[in-house]
């Protein structure tokens, strides 16, 4: 008891110094989980992925897009389930800055493969009936206030022109990673639009999702597919869905390494801090731990009052940092929109952050810990506190 | 200071004792060939102009340094050749520290700092409160006990500090200019706590002084200069 005594009250005499590390320790570890959320939000897609879903598109890019007539090849192949067209539609609602995921797809294949998408049957059913239905996640439907009925404009890019949308059911999410900030709509209508204003596009699908019989045969069937189109005119590439995510993340991967590094750097500058801080505490205090070893307390025990003084203050600052990085996480969440579709601060970010916490409080007590220990008495006593 | 009193067997036995200290590359001689014996009880007075060795002697004999030759006995145990760690549970055991500067853990009351070296022994809580109210009420702080080091005068402290040095009754209590920072008044008093605990308790004392005053308190004198022990037979000034 007196040990963490001790720690406790040494910890608290310099109250501003305390207070001031304890802060940096704050920030540095909120800015490090809201790096690494970031950073699990953006591998959220492919997180989210199933591995009975496979991804169909041209081999040459995904910007090229594939005959609507494949499909029915591509459902020809043994071992697959079912295959729903998707066209990435890139619609502006609004203005530009109002960004949020757009697909034309298949309906009764598509969502018979996304299980995890959970919608109302009527609405369902009601969205199937109409031609310009949509449906709508529901982290989407409170970013922009949609509600069943609503009408949502969307300004064409890849299809040019004006579009009109009716809001007709809104899906939950079955699982902590799905996306429910997308918008969904009929393949049809688009096809049949684009039938009437640009009909050379028209029978043009961007994706191919598959869904395959046996998940253990996924390379197989990728292969089946892709060798039936090789040399033909739009060879495919076919990949399951999570490495088709990742294929995305890759694109943008130097900005997610240069945010991992960041993170870190936060974490090693307030290293540094912490270490300044300890050695400043234990010069201050070398005639006091000189006193204790001449009284007859060991140098272990002196090592120890340093490495829990330390360890406490990392800990306190770790943990209103981690306490800290939940609501913040969820307002940096809001203001981002839609841009992240699953930011959530995960087990493994606190784990990292607790990681972190005692690697700092325990590197940073290293040195002060091991001069006090070792410090002759005699040298010790003569120091000016 | 009392007439000349011849004391039972020596409890600190020195032989030949000699001490250097590297400076720079160079190697200083602070003691050379000391031979000593202090015995139970007594109250010597280690005196001598600054760099004569004094408190090198006093901190060999009170197991915080070590001798580079010679022997060193201290209730028969010979401590020139232990281990540090051996040393100190030695020290725990054996020695009363007084400290200049009081050296009190400012974090803890008078009650808290008193019991420190208790917690090095297998007393339970209770024991060890008794003890500690005990030897604070002996120095006459009973009333003081809640009270934090800056919340004390300097002779205060020091009382503290003495409370702390006897709580363990050590063989020997070794005292480092235990009044050099203290007025007048205050270091009379604490000469004459530390004469009682001498006197009363028979707790042999080796102080290291610059005061005449303090020094005509201690039964024994002993003067060292550059290193020796110039009077080694313990003649009173």
């Amino acid at each position: 008891m007196h040990f963490f005594k001790l720690i406790l009250r040494n910890a608290l005499r310099h109250k501003l110094r305390t207070s001031l590390t304890v802060l940096g320790l704050v920030v540095a570890f909120l800015s490090f989980g809201l790096l690494q959320t970031i950073v699990g939000a953006w591998y959220a897609g492919a997180e989210g992925a199933a591995p009975n879903r496979l991804i169909t598109r041209n081999a040459v890019s995904l910007v090229v897009t594939l005959p609507l007539h494949y499909r029915e090849k591509i459902r020809g192949v043994e071992g697959v389930k079912g295959v729903a067209a998707a066209n990435w539609f890139a619609g502006v609602y609004q203005e530009p800055k109002n960004f949020f995921p757009q697909f034309a797809v298949d309906p009764v294949p598509y969502f018979s493969m996304f299980p995890e998408y959970r919608f109302d049957a009527d609405e369902f059913r009601a969205f199937l009936r109409d031609r310009k239905g949509a449906i709508v996640g529901r982290k989407l439907a409170q970013t922009y206030g949609f509600k069943v009925g609503d009408v949502v404009p969307l300004r064409g890019t890849i299809f040019p022109g004006n579009w009109e949308f009716v809001v007709r059911a809104i899906y939950d999410p079955g699982e902590a990673k799905t996306d429910t900030s997308q918008f969904f709509f009929h393949w049809e209508y688009l096809n049949e639009t684009m039938r009437k204003r640009a009909p050379q596009r028209a029978n043009q699908v961007g994706i191919f999702i598959v869904d395959v019989v046996d998940v253990d045969r996924t390379a197989a069937v990728s292969e089946a597919i892709d060798k039936q189109f090789k040399n033909s005119i739009a060879e495919t590439l076919t990949e399951t869905e999570q490495a088709f995510q990742i294929g995305f993340v890759k694109q943008t991967e130097a900005i997610v390494i240069a945010i991992r590094i960041v993170s870190f750097v936060v974490i090693f500058i307030i290293l540094a801090v912490m270490a300044n801080t300890m050695a400043m505490t234990a010069r201050e205090r070398m005639s006091e731990y000189a006193t204790l070893k001449a009284i007859g307390f060991s140098p272990s025990f002196v090592a120890r009052l340093i490495f829990g003084e330390s360890l406490a203050i990392a800990g306190v600052g770790c943990a209103i940092g981690i306490g800290l990085t939940f609501p913040v996480g969820d307002w940096f969440a809001k203001k981002m929109g839609t841009l992240f579709p699953v930011f959530e601060v995960s087990t493994e970010t606190v784990a990292l952050q607790l990681a972190c916490a005692l690697a700092v409080g325990g590197i940073a007590a290293v040195l002060p810990a091991v001069r006090a220990a070792r410090v002759r008495i005699i040298e010790g006593l003569r120091a000016i506190g | 200071m009392t007439g000349p009193q011849t004391f039972p067997a020596p409890i600190v036995e020195i032989r030949n004792l000699s001490k250097s200290y590297r400076r720079g590359g160079q190697i200083v001689p602070v003691l050379s060939d000391i031979t000593l014996n202090i015995a139970a009880g007594d109250f010597v007075a280690l005196m001598g102009p600054s760099g004569s060795g004094k408190s090198t002697l006093l901190n060999l004999i009170a197991g915080i340094d070590k001798p580079d030759g010679g022997t060193l006995r201290v209730a028969g145990i010979d401590i020139a050749h232990m281990s540090e760690a051996e040393l100190a549970d030695w020290r725990a055991e054996n020695v009363g520290f007084i400290f200049q500067f009081y050296n009190l853990m400012p974090v803890l009351t008078a009650f808290e700092n008193v019991e420190l070296p208790l917690l090095l022994t297998q007393l339970t809580a209770s024991e060890r409160k008794r003890h500690v109210e005990t030897a604070l009420e002996m120095v006459g702080l009973a009333d003081r006990m809640a009270h934090y080091p800056s919340e004390l005068s300097g002779g205060q402290q020091q009382r503290v500090a003495i409370a702390r040095a006897i709580i363990t009754d050590p063989t020997i209590l070794v005292a480092d200019e235990p009044t050099g920072d203290l007025d007048r008044v205050s270091a009379e008093d604490i000469l004459t706590l530390v004469d009682r605990f001498n006197g009363e308790l028979g707790k042999t004392v080796i102080m290291v002084t610059h005061d005449p005053n303090a020094a005509r308190r201690a039964r024994t004198l002993k003067h060292l200069d550059k290193g020796v022990l110039i009077d080694a037979e313990g003649v009173r000034p």
